[in-house]
């Protein structure tokens, strides 16, 4: 690593996270489990195996459309459970405030993560508050854990050990619309934009499609680094590749605009209410098509499919007939003038 | 979207090719000088379409890539000025300089802020007016009239803490200096937006002095394949002239108004180009009566020595000589998340757009 | 180069317009450029127009390619009825 101070880059999710992971927190905490890095471990304790995951999150602006920080907490640990394959129980919320933090706002905040998890059918059953000095934090920052109950035939999804050439690739929606959602409020740029937040549990969605396969090999929920950035984990240094069709993913308008005036691509902007399913390619429509029934799933699609050829790689077939390859996000998208 | 979803459909796309594979006898190669033509031609994926007579080859169109690296060296140097607040756009701020970037400096406290617009800048100097704002002012000529703008608007509003540091540059000497090179090349892809601002004028002596062929594109993949097309018939037809596909953008006498305000705040200069050198009269810099607003002849800062990795060959890159492939650096020591070259940082440059596109 | 947009302009105030693209609005400042009517379609470039986009022209350049297979079928026509091909 050429830098000796945390940059930004480091908590984006992308190639410096992973290099900053493994260069230093899998070189000391390395153990068997740690070391599968799957968004929730999965525990055998007596007889009953647990998916358990911890998160934590300090979004800025922590009000947008679509959201606020609280809701990100729930749903976000929610749904780290639920691409385990393992249906969320119970969460843990730790609150590290600012000094001077409005206690209207909190309540807001604290507000909405009990309607959520209370639509999740999940108990919030723990947590911690600490206050620190102004200026020693930024409002709010909510740490959580969170542990669901996985059958024992589903443990090897978060891994996805069992992923053949032929599978198919799902998402359940339009991707960037949490980015960009974000992105407007912030309003340094002077852009207003009407994009939403995806922000929402998706362990109901997964449950479904329990209901109609066995068959998933893999999920993963795309958050920061975006879909490009799960896609180029999921191949790295596999003997497959995947192969994505980019008229088949889904992008609203409003988001594209965004992008397009920004200069950002929309594969690595983050989500929070979008996962990737990889599943046996004689089931995968069966379950898309339940997905467009049901609520957050209604523009699901196949998006492509896993490959026996340029193995470690994504490509994608752009949408006039050419060919690129979809790598990991490197750093932030910034706005360009190029 | 407008303007954008018709010049991306996939059945004129496909006819165009067509087109193209139907006239193109003769081998070519082209040159795009413009970082956004150099991006879009690899999100596309065009090189993958066009027939093998064709090749397409990416010059010195990136104004990060082609910028000194003393010029990142003294922005640095200027963002640990106390009373110093860097505006800059987002291109910049991971180009390395010899021994830090703008990104770490702000991690270390630089009090360095990324706009989208050189007036967002202004604004910030208006709401500081206890610090110097300096403005990083890069870009070809469709990014100058931004910047004299905003010099204007400060000169007129006595908004002396309000500069601009300079590193513009034309488009033009770059051109002609690549054929002085001898880069073997039949034609130039020629700059969108650019040519939105100065008109076709500039690009006369290419057909005219030195027998290449020119066509002025823009950047979506029909766009980019009918001037790929339109050149390949200049070259067949051997009748090279400057011709613009992008009409809806680009009149020939360009936009009078821009050119005016560039030439009342701007006058030219001689400028350093990576891979090119000195090129007479390729800069802008400040007008004596602007003078109060240029960064460099008003704020003082000690800058380290410039300091150049020697296997470092983004000049060659640059002027199309060589393909990133052939760095010894390119994707092992060179990588977007640790470039050495300033190649391989700007999201346009040929390495960072070869290395997210097309690695093999 | 590089990165502007093509954005709608929906009401004008002075110098500036607010202008939208694919839902995204924008002041953008005008300039650089001038008799814009709501309605228009601006290129945005850094919170700048720098230029009006031109629908005529527009329409044209998807167009040509019309135009051109219909001139080459008359080609392939003339070609096979006496055996040569002026271009």
């Amino acid at each position: 690593m050429k830098t000796d101070k945390i940059l930004l880059g480091h908590g984006s999710g992308g190639q410096l996270s992973n290099e900053l992971i493994n260069k230093v927190f899998i070189k000391h905490f390395s153990n068997k489990t740690l070391d599968i890095l799957s968004d929730a471990c999965i525990l055998k304790i007596n007889q009953s195996h647990i998916a358990f995951t911890s998160d934590s999150f300090v979004v800025d602006p922590i009000f947008f459309l679509g959201g606020n920080i609280g809701k990100l907490a729930i749903c976000g640990t929610v749904n780290d459970i639920a691409v385990s394959g393992a249906k969320p129980l119970y969460l843990s919320t730790a609150f590290i405030i600012e000094e001077g933090f409005s206690i209207s706002k909190l309540e807001e905040i604290v507000k909405t993560m009990a309607e959520e998890a209370k639509k999740a059918g999940i108990k919030i059953v723990t947590g911690d508050t600490k206050v620190v000095n102004k200026g020693k934090c930024d409002k709010i920052f909510i740490n959580t854990t969170g542990i669901g109950s996985i059958l024992e035939k589903r443990k090897h999804i978060g891994s996805g050990k069992n992923i053949k050439p032929g599978d198919k690739i799902i998402i359940n929606g339009s991707i960037g619309d949490h980015g960009i959602a974000v992105m407007s409020a912030r309003n340094d740029l002077k852009i207003s934009s009407p994009v939403i937040s995806d922000c929402a549990c998706l362990h109901k969605l997964i449950e479904k499609s329990f209901e109609i396969s066995e068959n998933i090999k893999f999920m993963r929920d795309a958050t920061r680094g975006g879909l490009a950035s799960i896609l180029a984990e999921i191949v790295e240094n596999k003997q497959f590749g995947i192969e994505i069709e980019e008229e088949n993913v889904p992008v609203k308008e409003t988001v594209r605009g965004m992008c397009e005036l920004l200069g950002f691509d929309p594969f690595y902007v983050a989500n929070e209410g979008k996962f990737v399913m990889i599943v046996e390619a004689n089931d995968a429509e069966a379950i898309v098509n339940m997905l467009r029934t049901q609520e957050f799933g209604s523009e699901a699609a196949i998006i492509g499919e896993v490959v026996d050829k340029h193995h470690g790689k994504t490509v994608i077939n752009t949408s006039i007939g050419g060919q690129r390859i979809l790598d990991m996000l490197s750093a932030e998208q910034l706005p360009r003038i190029c | 979207m407008k303007y954008i979803d018709e010049y991306r459909d996939k059945n004129l796309v496909l006819k165009i090719l067509q087109e193209i594979k139907n006239i193109s006898k003769t081998k070519v190669s082209f040159m795009e000088v413009c970082g956004g033509h150099t991006m879009a031609i690899q999100k596309f994926g065009i090189p993958s379409l066009l027939p093998p007579t064709i090749e397409l080859l990416s010059g010195p169109g990136c104004p990060v890539c082609v910028s000194s690296r003393k010029y990142i060296d003294k922005a640095i140097a200027y963002s640990r000025l106390e009373e110093v607040i860097i505006t800059t756009y987002g291109d910049l701020i991971r180009v390395p300089g010899s021994s830090s970037n703008l990104d770490k400096e702000k991690a270390k406290g630089g009090d360095i802020k990324i706009v989208y617009s050189s007036l967002d800048a202004l604004q910030i100097a208006r709401e500081n007016p206890n610090k110097k704002v300096i403005f990083l002012g890069i870009g070809f000529e469709t990014t100058s009239p931004g910047s004299a703008l905003a010099v204007l608007k400060a000169y007129e509003e006595n908004l002396n803490n309000f500069f601009l540091f300079s590193s513009h540059k034309l488009m033009p000497p770059a051109m002609s200096a690549i054929i002085d090179e001898k880069v073997k090349i039949n034609g130039y892809i020629a700059p969108g937006h650019v040519s939105t601002i100065t008109g076709t004028g500039i690009y006369e002596d290419i057909p005219k002095k030195f027998g290449l062929s020119c066509v002025v594109s823009g950047f979506e993949p029909v766009d980019l394949l009918q001037s790929i097309y339109m050149l390949v018939r200049q070259v067949e037809e051997k009748s090279p002239k400057v011709e613009i596909q992008y009409k809806r953008a680009v009149k020939p006498e360009g936009n009078l108004k821009a050119q005016k305000l560039l030439n009342e705040i701007f006058e030219t200069s001689d400028e350093w180009w990576r891979g090119l050198g000195i090129l007479k009269n390729s800069g802008l810099k400040l007008r004596e009566k602007y003078k109060n607003h240029d960064a460099e002849l008003n704020i003082h800062v000690e800058v380290e020595a410039t300091r150049e990795d020697k296997a470092c060959i983004c000049g060659e890159i640059l002027k199309g000589l060589k393909k990133p492939k052939d760095c010894k650096l390119f994707a092992k020591a060179c990588t977007p998340i640790d470039p050495v070259g300033a190649c391989m940082v700007s999201h346009e440059g040929s390495c960072a757009a070869y290395y997210r596109y097309n690695r093999d | 180069m590089c990165l502007s947009i093509p954005a709608k302009v929906i009401s004008i105030n002075g110098n500036t317009a607010l202008v939208s693209t694919g839902g995204a609005e924008y002041q953008a400042n005008l300039d650089l450029i001038d008799n814009v009517k709501i309605g228009d379609y601006i290129l945005l470039h850094t919170g700048l127009a720098i230029e009006k986009l031109s629908e005529e022209e527009a329409l044209e350049t998807l167009k040509v390619f019309e135009d051109f297979k219909e001139l080459n079928d008359l080609l392939d026509q003339e070609e096979k009825q006496t055996g040569k091909r002026i271009v």
